[in-house]
């Protein structure tokens, strides 16, 4: 049980469709475009091979990988070190009920055609893979003012018309 | 002509393009969607590739002199092609030149490209070092946090050092949201950087009591940080521990806040990651673990298991209670906790209970084995990643009072588990067996049951050591070669199991004839059965060439532990003699040209094996070195009743007589004479050809001697004595003796056999060796007797006319 210097640290999340198509990459540790490629096809196919009544838990090169299955996409974490998989699928699921709250009713096709959203979302959730934000009101409630700041930002000249005044 | 909403415009340039009227200048630029939905759309991938190309070019030509306002547009559908595994790169300047635009927008979009296509091992992701100190220092909240967010991705250790002082200042910003992200920022430098750790320790102590539950968390994993990468800091963290203990109660008692709670659980991110730093600090520190023993107590009798997240704290918890210095009883109660885990409907739950029992089972061997059952039933799981895990469980819990249980188990488990386990089933059975054996024959057994059912899995040291137990229990070789000629007649395939089969039966195929053994029912098999099973195995192209050398070496072994003739095993070795593989052919001519021309020293050479010492993958080459090394003394051994016979004809001779069946070694160094004549297939030629002699003739009995004078020892005369009948009737019980003057030494070789079958049959030899260091004259004096028709014959005499150069 004595394992000094382990680091929790999260490699890397992806999530990809059950046809293998990639939807969002987050990587934590800096790693070649080529390396990067090779792991997420290998990954995927370990993933993809697993049946549904088997656990979210497996080893995979010198990692831990957890993962869950949400509809069409599976959520994927590498997670070196941990001891606690369990926590992970929380922080799994936590990302997914984000989504979940800002797409209303999250389908891949939001994720795949917002994917920008998808990764902001990420971001306001986790940070260098540690949780930054326990509270899903919080996170939530920065995404949406930064989407107020990219809105009045964007286009202030449609803001007016749709005000009327234009 | 309004497309999509957006126009970028391409000086001078008509780019060919289908949604183009022809001749325009203005080119339609895709929202991002629009390009999303288009690729989608494409029916193969060839047709993909062409739509991300056009647009690609589109791209690059827009971030060369489009409009400035729709860069951040222009990157994000570079982003999506780069999820799909285009190339990328060229859009990393963008990156830059979004991220030091003041709009937000493009920020945001600047900063996520950076994250996605910059990070230490690019030379330009030093650039944006500027617009983020400029974001850190003087931009709004969201910005600050994008420039955090993106700076804990992917900051490397130079623009950790560049930028450490203003994530400081950070720290102490009022806004919480900026705040929370600081820490974690100073979090991933402290990784990147270890010195940073005397700017970013100073602060925890007042970041400890702020109430908001981000930072916190930050907080303690900034600790935790801190105190793995010094003892120093180790030290001084330690003070703490109260501080969290009252904040863990806190939040267990009062601390309910339907915002961080999660089926019932307050925060359980915030638990398990207290949980983990008091872990840090109360290991090897009994005043520390002393202070949390209560609070561990609480958590792991109070929280909520019935989903999840609770079981995620309890796990925590008793991971924490296991590796500090905890009290017994909370110990006994931690392994409990796991101990119900595994019975735990939820696989997950089984899977981390199984996990850490395992890494528990040295330390608290007593307190797994109680939930040993319970293991073993998670053998059947058809989850590898647990029956894996139970796997490597099982086998650590195996003992001296549980083995035969246990290895029961795991046999069932070995015939049924999946491909990738078997080879770790195999050996830890086979691991398990030798350490804990409780008799040789339980042992032999359970070696044998796994070469039978994952033979091809087994490691390349199993056939050795298993020939090394059963050589070394001599009270088992019969049952062993029974048992093992049952299983490789059912199935050649197993190349471990054929290969220590065909060796068992070459040592011991006169036992396997034999008939009776107590141990196992009686079997009854024929010469002829166990030579087509050795044939079958050489010609079978499942046969690895290992397998077949060793068929082929335990046949030549049969031709002396059997009592048939011969010409069968003759005539495959004599096959075997043109055989493809080299290792085989060469074996094959060896024991041909031990047939043919010294098939009076086979019977030595292919003597039962004597034990070896353990010693690893060259086993069968000592085995064979020191059979070599005693043969020279074994050989005398069939010699010895001649010898008290024998001095009756050195009467006759001149001198005094010697015992010259001294089993005294030819030469100083033994093994190189007998290498010497072992290396049969280039027998060094005679200087000259010495003449056969005839010696004898009685009624179809001849003997004549052949002679071979090897140049390398010109002391050294070889004699071959043969004998041929050309009668009716056999010549049985056939003994040969001879002696010579004092001044010589002689060595008789063991006999090719005691009949020389009738009618021209297969001709007895037996070699001579006389040693005549001082160039005396040879005499030699022959003594024969045998059964000829029915007669006992005897016959005396001296052999004249020994050519001159068989000793001059």
């Amino acid at each position: 049980m004595a394992r000094m210097g382990q680091r929790i640290e999260m490699r890397f999340m992806l999530l990809f469709s059950r046809q293998g198509k990639l939807r969002l990459q987050k990587w934590y540790l800096a790693t070649s475009d080529k390396e990067r490629k090779k792991m997420v096809r290998e990954l995927m196919q370990v993933v993809l091979a697993r049946k549904p009544k088997m656990c979210s838990f497996l080893e995979w090169r010198d990692l831990k990988v957890v993962y869950k299955r949400y509809a069409s996409l599976y959520f994927c974490c590498a997670i070196e070190g941990q001891d606690n998989e369990l926590i992970t699928l929380e922080l799994i699921h936590r990302y997914v009920e984000l989504l979940d709250k800002y797409f209303g009713s999250v389908c891949e096709l939001d994720i795949i055609f917002n994917f920008e959203k998808a990764y902001f979302i990420l971001d306001e959730f986790l940070m260098g893979g540690d949780v930054q934000d326990t509270s899903k009101k919080s996170v939530l409630k920065a995404i949406e003012q930064a989407d107020l700041l990219q809105e009045e930002d964007e286009s202030p000249r449609s803001v007016l018309e749709e005000m009327g005044l234009a | 002509m309004l497309v999509g909403g957006e126009w970028t415009e391409e000086r001078g340039k008509a780019v060919p393009d289908l949604r183009e009227p022809e001749g325009r200048m203005l080119v339609p630029s895709l929202k991002v969607q629009d390009l999303i939905e288009e690729i989608r759309g494409a029916k193969t991938q060839a047709q993909e590739r062409e739509v991300i190309q056009k647009e690609c070019a589109h791209i690059r030509a827009s971030f060369r002199d489009g409009d400035p306002l729709h860069r951040h547009r222009q990157l994000a559908k570079l982003l999506y092609v780069h999820m799909l595994g285009y190339p990328a790169h060229f859009g990393q300047m963008e990156c830059l030149k979004l991220i030091a635009s003041p709009r937000f927008t493009d920020k945001r979009v600047g900063y996520l490209g950076a994250m996605l296509l910059l990070d230490e091992r690019q030379d330009a992701h030093l650039l944006i070092t500027n617009s983020i100190k400029n974001d850190l220092s003087q931009g709004t909240q969201a910005v600050q946090g994008l420039a955090l967010c993106t700076l804990s991705t992917m900051g490397s250790a130079e623009m950790c050092r560049d930028l450490a002082t203003e994530v400081e200042k950070l720290l102490l910003q009022p806004s919480p949201y900026v705040r929370k992200k600081a820490v974690l920022t100073a979090v991933h430098m402290i990784r990147k950087v270890p010195e940073l750790s005397t700017v970013f320790l100073p602060p925890c102590a007042q970041l400890l009591h702020e109430r908001h539950h981000g930072i916190l968390l930050g907080t303690i994993t900034l600790i935790m940080e801190l105190c793995e990468r010094s003892p120093a800091a180790l030290k001084h963290f330690r003070k703490v521990v109260p501080q969290l203990v009252q904040i863990l109660r806190t939040l267990l008692t009062t601390g309910y806040s339907t915002e961080h709670s999660i089926s019932g659980v307050s925060d359980p991110f915030l638990q398990v990651q207290i949980l983990r730093l008091l872990r840090i600090l109360g290991r090897n520190h009994e005043e520390s673990s002393e202070t949390m023993n209560d609070l561990l107590a609480q958590v792991a009798t109070n929280t909520d298991t019935s989903r999840n997240a609770g079981n995620a704290v309890l796990f925590e918890t008793v991971l924490t209670i296991l590796d500090i210095r905890s009290a017994a009883g909370l110990r006994v109660l931690a392994v409990n906790i796991l101990g119900r885990f595994l019975l735990n409907s939820d696989k997950n739950i089984r899977y981390v209970a199984l996990t850490s029992l395992l890494r528990l089972v040295q330390s608290d061997h007593s307190a797994v084995q109680r939930h040993r059952p319970t293991v073993v039933e998670c053998l059947q799981e058809p989850d590898t990643s647990l029956s894996r895990r139970a796997l490597e469980l099982s086998l650590a819990l195996v003992n001296s009072s549980n083995v035969r249980a246990m290895t029961q188990e795991l046999q069932g488990f070995l015939q049924s588990c999946p491909t990738d386990l078997r080879a770790d089933c195999a050996s830890g059975i086979l691991l398990a067996a030798e350490r804990y054996a409780p008799t040789k024959r339980w042992h032999i057994d359970t070696i044998l049951r796994v070469l039978t059912t994952a033979g091809a899995h087994v490691r390349d040291d199993a056939v050795a050591n298993l020939t090394q137990l059963i050589g070394g229990a001599q009270e088992l070789h019969a049952y062993s070669v029974r048992r093992l000629y049952c299983a490789l007649a059912e199935d050649i395939s197993q190349q471990p199991l054929v290969q220590v089969a065909a060796w068992c039966i070459g040592e011991y195929g006169d036992l396997l004839l034999e008939g009776s053994c107590e141990e196992i029912e009686p079997l009854q098999v024929e010469e002829e059965e166990v030579l087509a099973l050795l044939e079958r195995v050489l010609q079978s192209h499942m046969s690895l060439p290992a397998t077949r050398g060793y068929a082929l070496t335990a046949l030549m072994k049969l031709s002396t532990r059997l009592r048939g003739d011969n010409n069968r095993i003759r005539q495959v070795v004599s096959i075997y003699g043109s055989c493809l593989d080299v290792e085989l052919q060469q074996r094959a001519v060896e024991y041909d040209t031990l047939f043919r021309k010294y098939d009076h020293m086979r019977a030595a050479i292919l003597e039962k094996m004597p034990l070896v010492e353990r010693g690893g993958p060259q086993v069968d080459e000592e085995a064979k070195e020191s059979k070599e090394a005693r043969l020279l003394e074994a050989a005398p051994v069939p010699t010895e009743p001649q010898a008290s016979k024998l001095l009756d004809l050195l009467d006759l001779l001149d001198g005094p007589s010697e015992d010259a069946q001294h089993p005294r070694p030819l030469d100083p160094s033994p093994g190189g004479a007998l290498v010497h004549l072992l290396d049969l297939p280039c027998a060094p030629p005679p200087a000259a050809p010495i003449p056969n002699l005839k010696v004898f003739e009685r009624e179809g009995l001849q003997l004549s001697l052949s002679f071979v004078r090897p140049p390398e020892t010109p002391a050294l005369l070889l004699i071959t004595v043969t004998a041929t009948n050309t009668s009716g009737g056999d010549v049985t019980h056939f003994i040969c003796q001879a002696a010579v003057p004092k001044s010589f030494q002689l060595q008789l070789q063991a006999p090719s056999g005691d009949t020389v079958p009738a009618q021209g049959g297969l001709p007895m030899t037996q070699l001579l060796r006389i040693l005549n260091p001082n160039k005396a004259p040879l005499r030699l004096k022959l003594r024969l007797t045998y059964t000829h028709f029915g007669q006992s014959v005897q016959e005396i005499f001296e052999v004249n006319n020994l050519p001159v150069e068989t000793w001059q």
